[in-house]
């Protein structure tokens, strides 16, 4: 393939260049970051059932879609709106080959065989939408994907052979083996945290790998690279791929967590959810999407209570998302991330600017900036 | 015209051949064979008609929204909320007043109000920056799709069509020969005909006010390089201001047309915000033609496709976009 070749012969020296700095992986000398992975693993102690699935399994699902997004829009420059509809696309293949409440619909394989089945496709999916998407630039990007996602939306609506309609699949099997129930809480969690954590440092890996970086350079400057003979469309197209795996991974999760599927979830809303969760995390580091995710949970799940409790109309939940988005946008270029590291900046200004991975950080930022002027 | 035929004979021909099926498929009796193999020529008709006056509300809204980007660059996503505010405010007029024409001047007027808000308060301090501009207007469609549930609620609303267009009238086309030899002609409702025919007036309106006056010159050289045109000393933020207007108010009037020819609920303003999307795509950003002739495929696609193929209607459309961005990814009429 030309295209990891390319990359190789191309970007070793910037790349031996980088690795000094970029000291492998940030994340180990980091304690915040051992912290929170310690208080993930042992969340199953503290949180009860409720807690574990509706906030944190389900945080960390939406994490790893938006986390796909956030791959594409941070690294590669194109905002896609077809991540939930390639996530919603392998959950109903999931549905589709395996077994469920629908026999006349599902096929009926083990799970072992549906998953691969349904991650393939959904990867197919994905990267012949982004082979549509890549032929036009910049916030055409959005529009098409919008419509990708939202036909898909519609089609599941019509079609019964396959989709089921407006009703969905019903009751999709979920694993069951070794003498585990792998959906019962406890389980079903660490699944999800495994998934989760797999997906984020293959991500992290794969922005430093020569991959990443040259996917990179053609997010901030497509000709030069194209100049430097870089197959542009090939990098992106590949981008498309491995976000599509990543949401297609999202997607098993998502129908083991509910056990169906239906066209509300494959919605042009929820398409815009996960947009939000991961420009209001911040889309210049993996760890942002999981941030957005989190606080879209919460709010989700409680903001109808405190909403009440404030003698408001419980209902307005999206206003509140939306104003809350609106803000995000308005004030800050890198989501609760961005406002993070500014505050921090401000507590210590002078003192610690001169440390080199702030300035690293910053010089990443400003590129972020000018690729989207 | 002749430079299209010179360049592309092939596709000539084939456009050429279409437009001859088309018209003989049109106005002639179908013999027997035909209506065995794909139905009745008044079923044919009727999805033909109503294609087209469908493509004539998909103009309506896509034409503000290829308007707005081609001058300013802004991909609004949140057109389709315009839209649908225009439809209530239409509805509440009707039904408060009973005046179907003052609904449409209201709304229009209400709904261009909005756009010149969004475009002062918030379009304005954000110039040149696209990404973020189309972030917000994502954020100001749930918003708004939110006040307009809290307003609303989820009903359905139909504004009331007036009595004067009520019923349908018999056109010249002959659908069927009775075995008496009388012919039976085609009937088909008045007010979808007097709207579409609303629309083909508001489009060459258009055409000719951007083709022939100052003003028009004026937004079309600020599609070409707003820079330059800034730099020769006109106020650009005023034209911005207005195209915005117009564009919301063609949203507006489109709202009222929705709600009267189908109906107004939550759900409908992302309805027609793809449907402007796929319309701008298939037909050219920025382009009013583009709009029209993607308008006219997309309504015509979808309403011969849901009677012929009734489960793949919505992927027939999704197909046309395919298709086009394949061959011609600026679309069918831009220019670059």
């Amino acid at each position: 393939m030309s295209l990891a070749h390319d990359a190789r012969v191309t970007v070793r020296p910037t790349a031996a260049v980088q690795r000094s700095k970029l000291r492998g992986w940030p994340e180990i000398d980091n304690p915040a970051a051992w912290t929170v992975a310690a208080i993930l693993l042992i969340m199953p102690l503290i949180a009860n059932g409720f807690f574990l699935i509706e906030i944190f399994a389900t945080t960390l699902i939406l994490g790893i879609m938006a986390l796909s997004l956030m791959f594409l829009a941070g690294y590669g420059g194109m905002v896609s709106l077809m991540q939930l509809t390639i996530a919603g696309f392998s959950a109903y293949m999931v549905a589709v080959f395996g077994v469920s409440g629908n026999a006349n619909i599902s096929l009926g394989w083990p799970w072992w065989l549906a998953v691969p089945m349904a991650l393939a496709l959904a990867t197919i999916f994905g990267t012949l939408g982004g082979a549509l998407a890549v032929r036009t630039e910049g916030i055409y990007t959005i529009m098409i994907t919008l419509a990708i996602g939202a036909a898909f939306y519609y089609f599941t609506n019509q079609n019964w052979a396959i989709f089921n309609g407006h009703t969905g699949i019903n009751t999709v099997a979920t694993p069951h083996f070794w003498g585990v129930n792998w959906r019962a809480d406890i389980p079903f969690y660490y699944i999800v945290l495994a998934v989760a954590a797999l997906c984020y440092f293959a991500v992290d890996y794969i922005s430093r790998a020569p991959f990443g970086l040259a996917l990179q350079g053609v997010r901030d400057n497509p000709r030069r690279m194209a100049a430097l003979g870089f197959n542009v469309n090939a990098h992106r197209v590949a981008a498309y791929a491995f976000a599509s795996f990543v949401a297609a991974l999202a997607g098993v999760l998502q129908v083991w967590n509910y056990r169906q599927i239906s066209p509300g979830s494959v919605s042009v809303g929820a398409c815009i959810d996960i947009l939000i969760i991961a420009v209001v995390g911040g889309i210049t580091r993996p760890v942002g999407p999981f941030i957005g995710a989190l606080i879209f949970v919460l709010l989700r799940t409680f903001a109808l209570d405190f909403l009440v409790k404030l003698g408001l109309d419980g209902n307005r939940f999206r206003l509140l998302i939306g104003l809350g988005f609106l803000a995000i946008v308005f004030w800050s270029s890198d989501g609760v991330i961005g406002l993070w590291q500014s505050w921090r900046h401000r507590q210590r200004f002078g003192a610690a600017s001169s440390s080199g991975r702030r300035g690293q950080e910053s010089g990443r930022e400003s590129a972020q900036g000018s690729s989207h002027g | 015209m002749t430079r299209f035929v010179e360049r592309h004979p092939a596709w000539a021909l084939i456009v050429i051949i279409v437009i001859a099926v088309a018209l003989w498929l049109i106005f002639a009796v179908w013999p027997q064979g035909l209506e065995d193999a794909i139905g009745r020529k008044r079923v044919f008709l009727n999805a033909l008609f109503n294609g087209i006056t469908l493509g004539g509300l998909y103009f309506l809204v896509a034409s503000g929204f290829t308007l707005i980007f081609g001058l300013m660059r802004n991909v609004n996503l949140a057109h389709g909320s315009l839209y649908l505010f225009g439809g209530y405010v239409g509805y509440a007029i009707s039904a408060s007043t009973g005046s179907w024409v003052l609904s449409f001047i209201v709304a229009f007027i209400l709904t261009a109000l909005v756009g010149v808000l969004l475009q002062v308060l918030v379009f304005r301090r954000m110039e040149g920056q696209d990404l973020r501009q189309t972030m917000v207007t994502i954020g100001l469609s749930i918003v708004f799709a939110d006040l307009m549930l809290w307003a609303c609620g989820g009903d359905f609303y139909q504004i009331q069509t007036p009595n004067w267009l009520i019923g349908p009238v018999e056109l010249p086309l002959v659908t069927a020969v009775k075995s008496s030899g009388e012919p039976v002609y085609l009937r088909y409702p008045l007010v979808r005909l007097v709207i579409f025919a609303a629309s083909v007036v508001i489009g060459v309106a258009m055409w000719l006010a951007l083709n022939r006056t100052r003003i028009g010159m004026i937004i079309r050289a600020g599609v070409d390089d707003r820079d330059i045109l800034a730099a020769t000393g006109v106020r650009i933020q005023l034209v911005f201001v207005g195209v915005f207007a117009l564009g919301a108010g063609l949203a507006g009037i489109a709202g009222v047309v929705g709600g009267t020819f189908q109906s107004l609920s939550p759900g409908e303003d992302i309805r027609f915000l793809l449907a402007s999307l796929v319309v701008v795509i298939v037909g050219g950003m920025g382009s009013i033609p583009g709009a029209a002739l993607g308008a006219l495929i997309i309504g015509l696609a979808e309403q011969l496709g849901s009677v012929y193929i009734p489960t793949y209607a919505i992927v027939v459309t999704f197909l046309i976009m395919v298709l086009v961005l394949a061959i011609r990814p600026q679309g069918l009429l831009a220019r670059r």
